[in-house]
């Protein structure tokens, strides 16, 4: 049977007909054919819809939407707008859903934007939005101001941590690198996130990406450093862009080059991009991506500050702990510390994804409560289902159930509690989320990036993927939960580089807080939260199904029997749990055991 | 050219900016700016954008600026829209497709009233 990407019923009921949806239906195939969608859209019709007071209605698959009160006039646009471009026709859908407008209506007070002040309110493509909003006015302030050492006191007295996941004091690494011994130095700012569903570096680069610029060239003037590397992942194209535009603007304006502000200070910077491994974000992988070797980790020490970039001394930051240094500069320092909890000074952007209400960027003081961001700034839980997870730091990051809601954000405490904070990635899932099904998600990623060079990574990691996917498909074992949590432990005490360490914590977290799913997987053989394929069957309610055929119809793989008006029944041996008969059932007759 | 010597050579271009930006809102200018980050492209932004201007040039309207700015962090509500009129305070609307476009120039643009409906208030 040929597999449409998109099914539209319209709604035949005698009401309807009545209003015209027999001519709805011919020139929705019309203009489908003449746009040549016929063999992506199926249209038929159905005995009804629901809504026939608002007819002629239809509806469209999978998305669900409900269109009401059309006219032949509609159907161009309709067609255009919903099939050819994807996107729903506000106007023709039934009672526009506008809650999402509406709940944004309470500005999220709790949000302090330090990074991203400019994303959004000034054109990056023009340096003098920047300058305006008082751009390079730390730059100069610095360069006839201060001397290299007060620019790293002022940077130790804020407080300020690497933002690109591990937390480490900005300073000392800057000290440390200014105090090795040498004539070449180098700074490397690290934009290549990796992290799936992670986008908080995109928007400043995107958005502001002279801030960038200009905590780099404070960077090198404080480290003593002449050359300076943007390290972006290809993945980014526009990124790559705005910064290729600012890097010729601030040229243009001397502010890279010789004799900066007429000093003696000289500094210059490339873009380097990323070719698609997770792993050269780790920076001495990334280090060796830039000298055009093979990405993979080396052992530490030396540190890139002693030696780093084709062998000599190199600041290597994120493109967030860059950002934030103008302010700190034009600020002060104790500005800075005024935010945040005693270890963890300033703010945090976060990039909220799952089942919240508003996805999207934030940016948040360190010390506000997981509660406070996922209910007050996201929104709350989608459709108000409960809450089951949170997971932070990206792949390499640990789950937390419910009882730690109340858990202040900062460094310390998301490491005390499993997790870590990564550079920002924050899933929030809800109680119809399965976590082995996560877990395995994550190992699976981890696995697929993982360099290769270290055996525990290597083939632990696979083990462990093969571990839980067999507990995905029904096959777990007794001693597997056992196994996992021994692998784990030494995955992450042999591994060669961050990547490996952490790749034991979704599931060591996951174990930790949710075992009773795995064990539900094993020894039962059931998932409760009905997302693992294998564990969970599809069937049709006798006491609902009124025999429309629609399901058997729209089955891709023609599992489903019966005659009109009689009950249809699922072949479970055929059928692949693809979920689409309960999508399209107007009678809520499928259920999923 | 621009290179900046010193201080007051920042300073110089600092003021200039934004007087400018003075200039733009007294004259009576509009600003109309599209957010043209990823996300918003790839939720239609450059349709939005190019609605714009076509709407200007098929109307031969007088006086506006059209410029883009990055990502604002609200992705679900790309194709973003801001509009401001002189003085006036910013606005922000929502899932500006290239027919929502049409509505906002002829409404906002023209005739000075907000487009209630398709509006998201920010914060800050």
């Amino acid at each position: 049977m040929a597999y449409f990407r998109s099914n539209v019923l319209v709604c035949s009921d005698p009401e309807c007909i009545g209003k015209g949806s027999a001519n709805i239906l011919k020139s929705l195939q019309a203009e489908l054919n003449s746009k040549g969608l016929a063999d992506e859209v199926k249209v038929m019709d159905t005995p009804r819809i629901g809504d026939c007071d608002k007819g002629p209605e239809i509806l469209v698959y999978p998305e669900g939407y409900h269109y009401v009160g059309l006219t032949v006039e509609d159907i161009p646009f309709l067609v255009e707008e919903q099939f050819l471009k994807g996107r729903p026709v506000n106007k023709l859908l039934t009672p526009p859903k506008k809650e999402e407008a509406q709940e944004l209506s309470e500005p999220t007070s709790k949000e302090v934007r330090v990074v991203l002040r400019n994303c959004g309110k000034i054109n990056p493509e023009n340096i003098e939005d920047y300058i305006a909003e008082n751009g390079y006015a730390a730059l100069a302030k610095v360069l006839t101001e201060k001397s290299p050492d007060e620019v790293i006191q002022m940077v130790k007295d804020s407080g300020l941590r690497g933002r690109g996941g591990a937390g480490f004091s900005t300073s000392m690494k800057w000290a440390l690198t200014r105090d090795t011994v040498g004539d070449v130095r180098y700074i490397i700012c690290n934009a290549d996130e990796g992290d799936p569903g992670a986008f908080m570096n995109r928007a400043v680069l995107e958005g502001d990406p002279h801030s960038v610029l200009e905590g780099m060239i404070i960077a090198a003037y404080a480290i003593g450093a002449q050359q300076g590397y943007v390290y972006c992942r290809a993945e980014y194209p526009i990124a790559v862009k705005t910064l290729e535009i600012a890097i010729k603007q601030a040229r243009e304006f001397g502010l890279l080059g010789e004799h900066i502000f007429g000093t003696n200070f000289s500094f210059d910077l490339e873009i380097r991009q990323g070719a698609g491994a997770f792993v050269c974000g780790e920076e001495t992988a990334l280090i060796a991506s830039i000298e055009g070797k093979r990405g993979e980790p080396r052992p530490r020490p030396p540190f890139p500050s002693v030696r780093g970039l084709f062998g000599k001394p190199t600041n290597i930051n994120n493109v967030e702990t860059y950002a934030n240094v103008p302010q700190i500069i034009l600020n002060g320092p104790q500005w800075f510390a005024s935010m945040g909890t005693e270890k963890s000074k300033g703010t945090k952007t976060f990039a909220l994804a799952g089942d919240v209400k508003k996805t999207g960027l934030i940016e948040v003081p360190f010390g506000i409560t997981l509660r406070e961001i996922i209910y007050d700034v996201g929104g709350g839980i989608k459709n108000d289902l409960g809450f089951k997870a949170v997971q932070t730091g990206g792949p390499m990051g640990g789950c937390l159930p419910a009882e730690f809601l109340d858990l202040p954000v900062d460094y310390e405490r998301l490491s005390q509690a499993g997790s870590i904070m990564g550079s920002g990635g924050m899933v929030v899932m809800d109680e119809e989320t399965c976590m082995v099904d996560i877990a395995r998600f994550f190992v699976e990623f981890i696995q697929d990036e993982s360099c290769g060079k270290c055996v525990p990574c290597r083939v632990g990691t696979r083990r462990m993927l093969e571990i839980l996917t067999r507990i995905c498909e029904g096959n777990g074992r007794p001693e597997d939960i056992d196994l996992l949590g021994q692998l784990s432990v030494e995955i992450r005490q042999d591994s060669l580089c961050g990547l490996g360490q952490g790749a034991p914590n979704p599931v060591v977290s996951t174990l930790k807080y949710f075992r009773k799913e795995y064990e539900a997987h094993i020894n039962g053989k059931v998932c409760s939260a009905k997302v693992c394929r294998a564990l969970i069957s599809y069937e049709i309610n006798p006491d609902k199904c009124v025999g429309c055929t629609l399901c058997a119809r729209n089955c891709p793989v023609n599992c489903i029997t019966g005659q009109v008006k009689k009950t249809h029944v699922i072949d479970p041996d055929i059928c692949i749990r693809c979920g689409i008969c309960k999508q399209v059932c107007n009678y809520e007759a499928v259920l999923v055991k | 050219m621009n290179t900046i010597k010193s201080l007051d050579d920042l300073k110089r271009i600092r003021e200039e900016a934004l007087a400018k930006r003075k200039f733009t809102e007294t004259s009576g200018a509009t600003q109309v700016i599209v957010g043209m980050g990823t996300c918003g492209i790839a939720a239609g932004a450059r349709e939005t954008m190019k609605a714009v201007l076509e709407y200007i040039e098929a109307k031969n309207l007088p006086n506006i600026v059209v410029t883009q700015t990055g990502c604002i962090g609200l992705c679900e509500q790309e194709p973003i829209l801001q509009v401001v009129i002189s003085k006036k305070e910013k606005v922000t609307y929502g899932k500006v497709s290239p027919e929502v476009v049409k509505i906002i120039m002829e409404n906002h643009v023209e005739k000075g009233e907000v487009v209630e409906t398709h509006v998201i208030p920010l914060q800050g």
